[in-house]
């Protein structure tokens, strides 16, 4: 079912239809809202807000757009309002802890590459994450938008209600700090 | 464009977001230095593509629907054959009858200990379960109201102002009741809410974007959502302890 036959049928009453489109998008709404809250609770709580919001405003949805669109940028504010209304939680360490990273054991040179490689793996994600997490929330949004879901400037700039210029220099100074925080890293490798 | 790019023309080059693009390839081609310039952000950038996303459970798309299926019941006809504000009235109706019966009961009936005391959990179970979802629409607005979107400067708040104006006067019943009921917290939190939910059931359906950005400031920093999320789970939590003290 495309989406456009889904949200009318959802508009006059079908329950599955509805269904239909969060079971569609609520995996990558979930990456989305992970990726600028960094949390992976908030980020549960955005999924829900996003489509409990979309639902209630269906009407405001023009089939012009694409839904996908629309949703994500539902998602995308509900993040911001979130990361601006709660003090941000410290950054996802996604496999290895401070602790493991630490550990001398794992220090040890080994004739294996996979530790080390796993291990520097590991260092660059803690890396992106603790950056992104000393982003502020317009630099945040705007990078993950742009970076990691494709949106162009002027898209991002409709969604978070800024120029486009001002989304430039929210991404460019992502940028930067990306690129202090991970040069040393990656050009070490 | 200069002899040598800015980091910031870099960035849009990567990007893809660069009218001149031709002609930075052909500058990259022939100048070694911006061309290393550029290979380390190519390399910072796509590292960052190595930031994982926690995995889901196969089934986590109807997780998602189960979670969300109770939320939509309240205010769609398509789940509930009876519209807005009756159902909920009837049940605040129904809350302060069971606790105006409690506070009755405590002088009128005589001692019988246990008896009492199953009423008056089951009672405030009822009225905490009410209360949670008041609440808990109450967030929902609030949440909807701080993500309205501007056009053109003015901001559509139409469907908060609707619901705004219903939850008005269940939230003026819950505060008398918490009040009656010596619950000063409870008491002060619903007194801010109103005055919330007064100021945009007053408002035109359609304010400037600043009037919108300065009513989410003064709620931001009364933390009057994180109140409201705190006070929800704590109802929750209580009304479940009583539910499993009776069982």
């Amino acid at each position: 079912m495309e989406d456009s036959l889904a949200v009318a049928l959802a508009k006059s009453g079908d329950g599955d239809a509805y269904r239909t489109l969060v079971e569609r998008y609520s995996r990558s709404v979930f990456r989305l809202a992970y990726r600028m809250t960094g949390n992976e609770q908030d980020a549960e709580d955005v999924v829900q807000e996003t489509f409990l919001r979309a639902f209630r405003h269906l009407h405001r949805w023009d089939a012009r757009s694409s839904f996908g669109t629309w949703i994500y940028r539902i998602a995308a504010n509900g993040s911001l309002d979130l990361l601006r209304s709660r003090k941000r939680r410290s950054a996802v360490a996604p496999s290895t802890s401070d602790t493991d990273l630490r550990d001398p054991l794992l220090l040890i040179p080994s004739d294996d590459p996979g530790p080390h490689r796993l291990l520097y793996s590991s260092e660059v994600q803690r890396q992106v994450a603790a950056t992104l997490d000393t982003c502020s929330e317009m630099e945040r949004t705007a990078f993950v938008l742009r970076h990691f879901e494709g949106q162009s400037i002027q898209e991002i700039g409709a969604s978070l209600g800024v120029s486009a210029n001002s989304t430039k220099q929210s991404i460019f100074r992502a940028v930067h700090k990306l690129r202090r925080a991970l040069e040393p890293l990656v050009n070490q490798a | 464009m200069n002899p040598h790019p800015t980091e910031e023309q870099l960035v849009l080059y990567y990007y893809g977001d660069i009218q001149e693009a031709p002609a930075m390839a052909a500058h990259l081609e022939d100048c070694a230095a911006c061309r290393d310039g550029y290979h380390a952000l190519q390399r910072v950038l796509n590292s960052v593509d190595s930031l994982s996303v926690p995995e889901r459970a196969p089934d986590y798309e109807s997780h998602v629907w189960r979670r969300l299926v109770p939320l939509l019941k309240p205010s769609k006809p398509w789940y509930r054959p009876w519209s807005g504000w009756k159902p909920l009235m009837i049940a605040v109706s129904l809350a302060v009858l069971l606790v105006a019966a409690f506070l009755a009961g405590r002088t009128l009936k005589p001692p019988v200990k246990e008896t009492i005391a199953d009423a008056a959990q089951l009672r405030e179970r009822v009225l905490l379960v009410a209360l949670g979802a008041h609440l808990e629409r109450t967030k929902m607005m609030l949440v909807e109201l701080a993500n309205a979107q501007p056009v053109g400067g003015q901001v559509d708040i139409s469907f908060e102002q609707e619901s705004a104006a219903k939850l008005l006067e269940a939230n003026r019943l819950y505060r008398q009741t918490a009040l009656n009921a010596g619950n000063y917290q409870v008491t002060a939190l619903l007194e801010e809410l109103e005055r919330v939910m007064l100021e945009l059931a007053h408002s035109p359906a359609s304010v400037p974007e600043r009037q919108l950005e300065d009513l989410c400031s003064r709620m931001e920093e009364r933390s009057l959502l994180f109140k409201v999320k705190v006070f929800s789970s704590q109802f929750e939590n209580r009304a479940a302890a009583l539910s499993s003290t009776r069982l």
